[in-house]
């Protein structure tokens, strides 16, 4: 299990072959590799977007993804995971995130995947800038997740 | 041994986001108050007395309700929703 955020801009796949070959030294030794790629998309809401500064809590946002990655090995039957993601400034076409789950056989590689990668997005203390031509603004619309609306209740 | 009866205990505050943009500050200590709550901490930083409703609280990086009591040493941190985007 590995959770990594870069300032620096990362090539997934590079990053996920070197992972694999390190984590799994002996060929054969998983079935299925699922794996997600956010990019950064040079519109919004209409708008052309020519940057954009990815905020953190840095700590949380760790404690935040190793905590949900255990959740996923914990609830799912998975040989390894790995997340990376981006902070800083990014530019249109940078990858932000890279979420990949191995397993012995493709429904939980999957499964696993989606659900860390939904479940980063409702937790983990990202906020992103964008800048566009009048200027830079904060994306507003974001929505908490069902997790942090509970906790907030709790 | 000459120790002080009363510590002025400290916590920690820190904005994210939009919220240190629009206050021009994002970490400040200040004084721990008896009983003192999560809204009660925000109030102190701020100077305003409501918590507007869609601010998220994390105690020592876990989230936490506005209720949540506070304790010497804690950091309290206030941010916006975080990054959800469309699915």
């Amino acid at each position: 299990m590995s959770v990594l955020i870069r300032e620096a801009a990362f090539e997934p796949w590079t990053e996920l072959a070197a992972y694999e070959r390190s984590r799994f030294p002996a060929r054969g030794g998983f079935g299925a590799c699922a794996s997600f790629v956010g990019t950064m998309r040079d519109l919004n809401e209409g708008d052309s977007v020519a940057a954009m500064t990815l905020e953190h809590y840095p700590g949380m946002t760790e404690r935040h993804l190793q905590a949900i990655c255990a959740e996923a090995q914990a609830r799912w039957a998975l040989l390894d995971t790995l997340v990376i993601h981006r902070v800083g400034r990014l530019a249109p076409g940078d990858p932000i995130v890279l979420v990949a789950a191995w397993s012995a056989h493709r429904a939980e590689a999957f499964t696993a995947c989606r659900h860390i990668m939904e479940d980063l997005k409702s937790k983990a203390p990202f906020w992103k800038k964008e800048t566009t031509a009048d200027g830079e603004r904060w994306v507003a619309h974001n929505t908490a997740g069902v997790a942090v609306e509970r906790a907030r209740e709790s | 041994m000459n120790q002080p009866l009363v510590h002025a205990a400290l916590i920690r505050v820190r904005l994210f986001a939009a919220l240190a943009d629009a206050r021009g500050w994002r970490e400040r200590e200040l004084p721990l108050a008896p009983d003192m709550t999560v809204q009660a901490v925000w109030t102190a930083a701020t100077g305003e007395p409501a918590l507007p409703a869609r601010v998220l609280c994390a105690r020592n990086m876990d989230y936490c309700g506005p209720d949540t009591r506070v304790a010497p040493g804690d950091e309290i941190a206030f941010f916006p929703p975080v990054t959800g985007g469309a699915p």
